[in-house]
């Protein structure tokens, strides 16, 4: 019988869980400036997401979800977009988006449950956090095809888990990518959990990478863990996209070493001994190690950093917390452009009636 | 007799009525292992394996979709949607199919199925957690939608609504999914559909609610009492299709009616009771209805969300205008 299709997916990773290379690096890798930066920012978001429990755990945030363990994933990614790039996050990519300008206080106010804070700095054309599973995925996709359409040298990014992956929305922003030729990147961090599912039975495939394949984009597995492989991955494929060589699919391996959120607890679905593994494998520790040997980073400058980010954390912490709280006429001015009479109708009643805590 | 929260008696339902009929399935996203997020299916798959009580790929539609053929093939499922706020993906399959599909083959193929789902405000959730959009399944023909507002009326309606031969959308208003406690014997003992419930008697005006809205609307009866005004509290219970008689007959003693929810007002199902009233009972009212809801808002993040439902003060206000006028 003739063989009509045949498809292959690579695995790449540049560092191992040591932080050693094992295989000849990509040029950025020798930039001691990116290289520190990045680093930093990766070591931002572990700082402030750590803080977020804090401030959940005291009431001064609601549930959030925690993005330990995919601070190479996000960042990696982030730093190879262009500000003109389009990104369409899902709700745990706190890194990406601060690297995209967003301010802390601003993420804080959304965990808050405070809508001002997605009227968020850094690229005013992203798309907000997004909670209904995989949807964002089609905006990225219709967002590629308003940049096709204009000629413009720029793409979309969507982010979502592996869970996403079993979505309709996902299939379809894939399929369209794939049947328009949209510059767009899916970019899939499979942590192996959708809140207490296994990635394993998500779905009978071998990879979500390979999904990629049925609508006729590029895919590929990358180690989601390793900064250098992520950042190389996120730039070929936005490369690919911006140049009019189509959409492509990077699935992440990566590993969600908290709780889905702060009202989960994960105990109950999965070994302490395996999160106690990942932890091994974690990004910030191969990153530190990598550092270390490359740059010469020392534990003095590792200390410094983190004492520097603590306050530059503490500073966006009491910026969110002094913000004047929301109030309930703002409910009914972001409805329409023009107010219906109906609606101020409403307002004049709502503002009659204190707001309970 | 156990003394349980409304959460705990969706789950004693559900072991119930799995205990007595083998063709109950119940599954959806992180129901098995994790029992639920909420822990409405708690247990279950250890007492039922796996087979039973299962967790799917997380995607609505599918969850929708299987339903759809599991009930048609001779299976009673009773999936779980996460949160009411992530039903929309699974509305094609409602709506095009689990409605019409006894219509569609003169009752050939049938769907028995029930859909829960959390729904409502008041936990501080993320966004797209506190949808009530109750309207929009009420407006579908051939689906029954069913709220419980107490233990007592969880256990029995969900028996019931597992019972039934159509398929029910079974919304549960999370706010007070551990609000109080009821005995609620286990007994195996269904309440009517279809069946509104007088659950506080009243001479002076009849206060029509339910869900979550319901605990708000007797608070209120309760301070109104201590005013002099006797209210007549109602809990709508089965919101479509809706029992027009216990509503018409109390109406016909206390002449006045006040309609709370907190599902946004315009378009909500407080417009079809004040319909029903109109129609149908507008000779023994003596002041206007009033309706009292969510405001015709996006339900706001947790700052805000106890300003966007309408609270106790609220309530009272809008009895206060009905007895007024
Ligand atoms: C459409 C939809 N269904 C269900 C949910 C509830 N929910 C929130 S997160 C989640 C799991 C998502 O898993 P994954 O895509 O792997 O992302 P992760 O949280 O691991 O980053 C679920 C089921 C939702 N937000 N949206
Ligand atoms: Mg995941």
């Amino acid at each position: 019988m003739p063989v009509v299709a045949k498809f292959e997916i690579t695995y790449t990773q540049f560092l191992d869980e040591h932080g050693k290379a094992q295989q000849e690096l990509p040029e950025f890798a020798a930039d001691a400036d990116e290289m520190a930066r990045m680093y930093r920012f990766m070591h931002l978001t572990r700082v402030f997401d750590q803080r977020c429990i804090n401030l959940q755990r005291t009431g001064q945030v609601n549930t959030i979800a925690s993005s330990h363990g995919h601070e190479a994933a996000q960042i990696g990614l982030a730093s190879a977009m262009r500000p003109e790039d389009v990104l369409a996050p899902s709700y745990r990519e706190h890194g990406a988006v601060l690297w995209r300008g967003v301010r802390m206080s601003q993420l804080l106010a959304v965990w808050g449950g405070d809508e001002r804070g997605h009227d968020w700095d850094g690229a005013r054309h992203d798309f907000p956090y997004c909670v209904p599973i995989a949807t964002q995925c089609l905006h990225a996709a219709g967002a590629a095809l308003a940049l096709k359409m204009r000629g413009q040298e720029a793409c979309a990014v969507a982010l979502c888990g592996d869970g996403a992956t079993s979505e309709g929305a996902f299939y379809e922003a894939l399929n369209a990518a794939g049947a328009m030729e949209l510059p767009v990147v899916f970019w899939v961090t499979n942590n192996r959990y959708a809140i207490s599912m296994n990635v394993q039975d998500q779905t009978g495939a071998e990879t979500l990478a390979q999904k990629a394949i049925a609508v006729g984009i590029h895919g590929e597995q990358v180690d989601g863990n390793d900064l250098i492989a992520v950042r190389n991955a996120a730039e070929i494929a936005l490369r690919r996209a911006r140049s009019g060589g189509g959409a492509s699919l990077v699935e992440a391996l990566s590993y969600r070493l908290g709780d889905h959120t702060t009202a989960d607890d994960a105990t109950r679905y999965r070994p302490d001994e395996e999160v106690e593994q990942a932890a091994r494998r974690a990004p910030l520790h191969r990153m530190k190690r990598f550092m270390q040997e490359h740059f010469g980073w020392t534990g003095e400058q590792e200390e410094a950093l983190i004492a520097e980010l603590e306050a530059e954390v503490e500073k966006e912490v009491e910026a969110y917390l002094a913000m004047p709280p929301p109030k309930i006429e703002d409910i009914f001015e972001h409805q329409f452009a023009n107010m219906p009479a109906a609606l101020e109708a409403q307002r004049e009643i709502a503002h009659r009636y204190p707001v309970p805590d | 007799m156990a003394n349980l929260t409304l959460v705990e008696a969706v789950n004693q339902a559900l072991a119930w009525e799995m205990a007595h009929d083998d063709s109950v399935v119940v599954f959806g996203e992180d129901v098995g292992v994790n029992g639920g997020v909420f822990r409405a299916t708690v247990g279950l798959q250890e007492k039922f394996g796996a087979e039973r009580v299962f967790d799917t790929p997380l995607a609505e539609a599918m969850i929708a979709g299987l339903s759809v053929g599991l009930a048609t093939q001779g299976f009673k499922p009773v999936p779980e949607i996460q949160f009411m706020g992530f039903i929309y993906p699974a509305l094609d399959q409602i709506v095009s199919h689990a409605s019409r599909m006894r219509n569609r083959t003169r009752g050939r193929l049938t769907c028995p199925m029930v859909l829960r789902a959390p729904f409502g405000t008041g936990i501080r959730a993320p966004e797209h957690h506190s949808e009530s959009t109750e309207a929009m399944f009420a407006h579908m023909p051939g689906v029954r939608v069913v709220i419980p507002s107490s233990p007592v009326r969880a256990y029995g309606l969900l028996l019931s609504a597992i019972r039934d031969l159509d398929p029910v959308i079974f919304l549960e208003p999370k706010r007070i999914y551990r609000a109080f406690r009821q005995e609620v014997p286990d007994n195996g003992e269904g309440l009517p559909l279809d069946k509104a419930f007088v659950t506080r008697p009243g001479t002076d005006v009849t206060l029509i609610s339910w869900g979550a809205s319901a605990l708000e609307t007797w608070n209120a009866a309760g301070e109104l009492a201590d005013e002099g005004i006797d209210c007549e509290v109602v809990d709508l219970a089965t919101v479509s299709p809706i029992d027009k008689d216990t509503i018409l007959e109390s109406v016909s003693r206390t002449g006045r009616a006040v309609i709370v929810h907190e599902a946004a007002v315009s378009g909500g199902l407080g417009g079809e009771v004040a319909a029903i009233l109109a129609s149908e009972g507008l000779y023994s009212l003596e002041a206007p209805v009033v309706r009292v809801g969510g405001f015709d808002a996006v339900p706001p993040l947790a700052r805000m969300e106890y300003g966007y439902i309408p609270g106790v003060q609220r309530i009272k206000d809008a009895v206060h205008e009905c007895m007024e006028s």
